[in-house]
């Protein structure tokens, strides 16, 4: 009896919050579509950047880094990222090419070595060289790696902003879900929470300094992400970018691995 | 457009500047055997190894020169202690293709207990165990990148000798290896070698194809009036190496087909499985395992005829950056013969970094050892 009266209760919450469900649902897609059209077109770029590690001691470690990125359409974005510091990786770098739904492509080179290691990309959720940002944080936003959910209004910092709910749908993410806090009047994020495995509230990434390219593409030269669980915090820094370097798709092979500087 | 673009260096910005970088690193290594060497040397050894590297770029790096001296001082072993020139090359890149000229190093190959099919670079095997380290090779090297492929043309004007420890070293046969070579070639190092390899990423595997025709890199080691001399023979070599992911597995083959002073064909096949996250910490847990064989059976040239080889390899993805490898290769037909090796290393801060590298062997030899290491990165 209470078991079939749980399951009528249960059908009649179900059939009186779906549409609405359903409507947020589509709200969130439509969010996270505009914010992907806007920021669509900006080709290939290139930058260098610092992070800055921080222990819960305070003590600090800085890795410097270059990147190049070239958009793909209707895929995830190429991307190399050649390391300067620490010295003992000096040279070391990564090649990326990402995919919106099938598993990246990645592979190491090894400069001592001369070599070309192909890498398992299931270690997304892993550390991106021992910092709080794991690789997939740093991936380029891809509408197909989320299902997405509306919320509510916010406001942050006196801008108002849509916070979405953004659902991880591969299985190898570090995460059950993120928490977008998406600005109204660019279509730029402004904080995303990270929340792990078990659900609890695991990394807030905020983003400052936002500055616009082409009169069209907002970037944010800087980056903090926060780990609540550790106390551990990383800060990167984007000193240079510039967009329109006329990379190609030739530029992000494995070959190139070889003679990147 | 702006200088720095220019320093990004990855190709494109044509550019009349000239970009020159110098860095390198010195490293302290003190060797411990746990015995008394066969013919009775020390337990400690020392050394201190320097390798600068100089750079100059033109033309937004599409033109470069690099330089990269090299030399080891061994406190108790002269064959350890040893120069050598590890690259000096000219590089240019013209669209779809690369010219290098001078003297390289290359790596071709996938797997990690041994290389098979990385036959370019003669092994300078004083410096580690696991083959790793390179002699520089003279060559011509040119590389097309197209559409269908990757193809690597080899010219190689001169030979590189294997080096081997000295008398007064450790880790070496008995009686120690000549350093007088012989070749069955007239011309002798001066032998020109040809090679070929064709290179394809199709999907989700990567595909490799090598041809090589010249001076075999590893000698055959005769036994000649109570010393051991090492004979450099001619060779045919075809490998093939072949590397997937199929879902969290990452397999590996290397084969090679040789035919020098005997007839062979040796395989090396894998995988690598990456558990992410271990305990619910950040660390990795990467478990290696590789089988090994070789046509000729158990001799002095292919000590891994039907062997094993098992590693767990630990990330901890920590600041420092610390990672440990364990393996073992045991030969399956002989439970006596194995070894053992371990590496471990971190970082202590951007410039320094300490490495522990220690090898156990089976009771033919009372050389088992732990090496400890700081480098210094500059």
């Amino acid at each position: 009896m209470i078991n079939k009266k749980s399951i009528t209760i249960c059908m009649m919450i179900g059939f009186l919050f779906s549409p609405i469900t359903m409507a947020d649902d589509n709200r969130g897609l439509e969010i996270a579509k505009h914010r992907k059209a806007k920021d669509k077109g900006w080709g290939d770029s290139v930058s260098s950047m610092e992070m800055v590690l921080k222990n819960s001691q305070g003590e600090q470690s800085t890795r410097v880094l270059r990147m190049s990125a070239l958009e793909v359409d209707n895929d995830g974005d190429k991307g190399i990222t050649i390391f300067d510091q620490p010295l003992d990786v000096k040279g070391t770098a990564l090649l990326s090419h990402s995919h919106a739904i099938e598993p990246d492509d990645q592979w190491l080179y090894l400069p001592a070595l001369k070599r070309v290691k192909r890498i398992s990309s299931r270690n997304k959720s892993g550390p991106f060289m021992g910092s709080e940002f794991a690789y997939e944080d740093l991936n380029s936003f891809e509408i197909e790696k989320f299902t997405f959910k509306y919320i509510k209004d916010e406001l942050i910092d006196g801008e108002s902003t849509f916070v979405v709910e953004q659902i991880p749908l591969d299985k190898n993410s570090g995460y059950t879900r993120q928490i977008a806090w998406i600005e109204k009047k660019r279509y730029i994020p402004l904080k995303v929470e990270f929340y792990d495995r078990k659900d609890s509230l695991l990394k807030t990434l905020t983003f400052s300094g936002y500055k616009q390219y082409d009169g069209k593409f907002w970037r944010a030269l800087s980056m903090n992400m926060v780990n609540h669980q550790t106390a551990k915090s990383t800060l990167l820094k984007t000193n240079k970018l510039a967009f329109n370097i006329g990379l190609t798709d030739s530029d992000f092979n494995q070959n190139i691995l070889k003679r990147v500087r | 457009m702006k200088p720095w673009i220019v320093g990004l260096g990855i190709g494109m910005v044509c550019f009349n500047s000239l970009a020159f970088e110098f860095n390198g690193q010195v490293n302290l290594e003190h060797r411990i055997f746990f015995e008394d060497g066969q013919q009775g040397q020390e337990k400690g050894q020392s050394s201190i190894v320097l390798q600068p590297e100089f750079y100059w770029g033109f033309h937004g790096g599409n033109t470069s020169v690099t330089f990269v001296p090299f030399g080891r001082l061994d406190s108790m072993d002269d064959q350890r202690s040893h120069f050598d020139i590890r690259e000096l090359l000219l590089l240019s890149v013209m669209e779809d293709y690369e010219i290098r000229a001078g003297i390289g190093k290359v790596f071709w190959g996938v797997t990690e207990s041994i290389h098979l099919v990385d036959v370019i670079n003669q092994t300078d095997a004083v410096e580690s165990l696991d083959g790793e380290d390179k002699l520089g090779q003279p060559m011509l090297h040119i590389t097309s990148v197209k559409n269908w492929g990757v193809l690597d043309a080899f010219l190689l004007p001169y030979f590189r000798e294997r080096t081997f420890a000295g008398k007064d070293g450790r880790l070496r046969p008995d009686p120690s290896v000549s350093t007088s070579a012989e070749y069955e070639s007239s011309k002798e190092e001066k032998h020109v070698d040809v090679s070929l390899r064709y290179s394809k990423m199709l999907g989700d595997w990567d595909l490799g194809l090598s041809y090589f025709v010249g001076t075999n890199r590893d000698p055959y080691l005769q036994s000649q009036d109570n010393a051991l001399i090492p004979f450099y023979a001619q060779m045919d070599q075809f490998g093939l190496d072949v590397q997937g992911i199929v879902g969290d597995w990452l397999w590996k083959l290397e084969s090679i087909y040789r035919n020098s002073l005997d007839e062979q064909v040796s395989v090396v096949s894998g995988f690598e499985y990456t558990y992410v996250g271990l305990l619910d910490t950040q660390w990795d847990l990467g478990i290696i395992s590789e089988y090994l064989y070789d046509s000729r059976g158990e001799n002095l040239q292919s000590p891994y005829q039907n062997d094993l080889f098992a590693g767990v390899r630990v990330t901890l993805n920590d600041a420092e950056g610390t990672e440990v490898l364990l393996g073992v290769t045991q030969d399956l037909d002989d439970t006596d013969v194995y070894s053992g090796k371990l590496e471990a290393s971190s970082r202590i801060n951007n410039q320094l970094k300490w490495r522990i590298d220690a090898w156990i062997f089976d009771n033919s030899t009372p050389d088992d050892f732990i090496e400890l290491s700081i480098d210094y990165y500059f």
